[in-house]
């Protein structure tokens, strides 16, 4: 539920970033992609380190009360997810033909329905930008056991618990964990493919 | 549909710069140009959907700009490539209507009708994947015709045919326009698509617009030696009428007698066009039967060059006239064509265009 909730939230936002970075075109925008490239490959402990320091006591975001919580969690794991899915996003929206908006344009189409049909259009880039970025949230343990500490039964992860049960040589319990999250990114990644495959595309 | 003052500019480089332009309501206004002129930015422009730099677009007197989604959508756009939608002909018809909220009973008839108009009658249920290139771009001429728009843009809708279906689509195109009465702006970089659809021609050159009128006097008179050669014809020649009788005049240019269709007045100066395709030439001396061709002046080559499958010869035929001639390569063998060679040239009096210069 955490990362569920983690990766919708960074769909929500990551996605119309994504989009917006892929169409505009302004100085700057390099740097921007620079940024959020450089924040796809930050390692997850070092967001951990962060989003702790934010949310203890003396940080600025001390007084939520949100550290070792699983919204301590979900705060790490959007951080985590959010620039893989606008990186992706921008990418897949910028493959998307300009001349093809103009053409959507040229149809009547508003601002809205231009992004709506771009993004159906660039369908095959923005699914794998969400996979990309629940990827990164469920196989991570670092950022995790900085902010919410892993603790059993309340702030644990599947990622978290694995750890702890090979610490504790329960093996087969580790084993059981790993099938489900195997299991879990295989579903996700049969839905999606199957929205990509189905997508409707300009063909000419 | 009007624009005033248009600038457009990427990067410190002006790549369109026309103080106006105004397309007549109900006609078709074609561009012509070569590529990288600026006749598709002048398009998008006038079609509100890319923003100048500077300068203002006027529809029905109201300013204009590519927020104004209502004017928006009473415009329409064919493109070089149609852009068809992964589904049926009727969806990629209707999707416009879609994009316009209109209803799915409506949608059905007015997309029945378009498809009816472009000689795709019962096409709905088409894969768009099965279309050839010319039947694609029907399909993407129906799905503008459907929004019935006020201002149809079309964007070099027929480079990419091969010469004789460009034909046979130019035609098509030119009565369905003709037909709808529809205010058309077609860009096009073929001088004979421009001569076949358009009520009105304009020539652009490095993002200005050098040369504006009615085709026949944009195509047979151009306005300065570029614009000819783009154009792949000659300069005007300069004279004055001499005398005027029964609708033909007769044309002193430089001493040189030429006959054409006018009701000019005596003395009028004017410019003569001679299109280079309508002259014929002949071996000197030789005794011309009874024709219908009331100009036969003889003279002497001064140049010959390629033009492609043909070549462009240019004769003297004294006072300083040079008259040019487009014939195919047999031809200029078996007529053993060279500077210096003596020939007669012969055209009709219709085929001088004239105009006060």
């Amino acid at each position: 539920m955490v990362s569920g909730s983690a990766i919708a939230i960074a769909t929500v936002i990551g996605v119309p970033l994504g989009y917006l970075l892929g169409i505009s075109r302004f100085s700057g925008r390099g740097i921007i992609i620079l940024l959020v490239n450089t924040a796809m490959g930050f390692p997850p402990v070092v967001i951990g380190l962060f989003v702790y320091m934010a949310l203890s006591r003396t940080g600025p975001l001390g007084g939520l009360d949100w550290l070792f919580t699983p919204q301590g969690m979900v705060i790490a794991q959007v951080i985590l997810a959010a620039p893989l899915v606008i990186g992706v996003s921008a990418v897949a929206v910028a493959s998307v033909p300009r001349d093809l908006r103009v053409q959507l344009r040229a149809l009547g189409a508003s601002s809205l329905q231009e992004g709506l049909a771009v993004l159906k259009e660039a369908r095959g880039g923005v699914p794998i930008s969400i996979v990309a970025g629940f990827g990164a949230i469920i196989s991570e343990v670092g950022a995790v056991s900085i902010v919410v500490g892993g603790i059993e039964g309340y702030t644990d992860v599947m990622t978290t618990a694995i750890m702890a049960n090979v610490r504790r040589g329960e093996f087969p319990q580790a084993m059981a964990w790993a099938m489900v999250l195997m299991g879990i990114a295989l579903i996700v990644n049969v839905a999606l493919t199957t929205m990509q495959n189905t997508a409707v595309s300009y063909e000419r | 549909m009007r624009g005033q003052d248009l600038r457009v500019a990427y990067h410190g480089k002006t790549v369109l710069k026309v103080d106006s332009i105004s397309l007549p309501d109900g006609k078709t206004f074609s561009l012509l140009g070569a590529s990288g002129a600026g006749k598709s930015t002048l398009l998008r422009i006038l079609g509100l959907l890319e923003k100048t730099s500077s300068g203002r677009v006027f529809f029905d007197g109201e300013p204009a700009n590519r927020r104004h989604l209502a004017t928006r959508r009473t415009i329409a756009a064919v493109f070089q490539k149609p852009y068809l939608l992964r589904g049926t002909v009727a969806y990629n018809v209707g999707y416009g209507l879609q994009l316009h909220h209109v209803r799915s009973s409506e949608r059905t008839a007015r997309v029945a009708s378009a498809l009816t108009r472009v000689g795709l009658g019962g096409w709905e249920d088409r894969s768009a994947l099965t279309l050839s290139g010319g039947e694609a771009q029907r399909v993407a001429l129906a799905r503008a015709l459907v929004l019935q728009p006020r201002l149809l843009l079309l964007d070099e809708p027929l480079s990419y045919m091969d010469p004789l279906l460009k034909r046979q689509l130019s035609l098509e195109f030119a009565d369905i326009l003709a037909d709808e009465r529809i205010t058309a702006l077609y860009v096009t970089h073929d001088r004979d698509e421009a001569a076949v659809v358009a009520d009105r021609i304009g020539v652009m050159r490095d993002g200005r617009l050098v040369a504006e009128g009615e085709p026949e006097a944009v195509l047979s008179l151009p306005s300065d030696p570029w614009v000819a050669g783009f154009l792949g014809t000659v300069m005007p020649l300069e004279g004055f009428v001499e005398s005027s009788e029964h609708g033909v005049a007769r044309i002193d240019c430089g001493g040189v007698g030429i006959s054409a269709v006018s009701d000019l007045p005596s003395g009028t100066k004017v410019l003569v066009g001679i299109r280079p395709e309508d002259v014929l030439l002949f071996e000197p001396d030789v005794p011309l039967p009874r024709t219908s061709a009331r100009n036969r002046l003889d003279g002497t080559v001064a140049e010959i060059s390629r033009a492609g499958v043909t070549m462009d010869v240019a004769v003297d035929v004294g006072g300083g006239v040079r008259i040019s001639s487009t014939v195919t390569r047999s031809s200029a063998e078996s007529l053993a064509l060279a500077p210096g060679v003596a020939v007669a040239i012969v055209f009709k009096a219709t085929a001088v265009r004239v105009r006060p210069s």
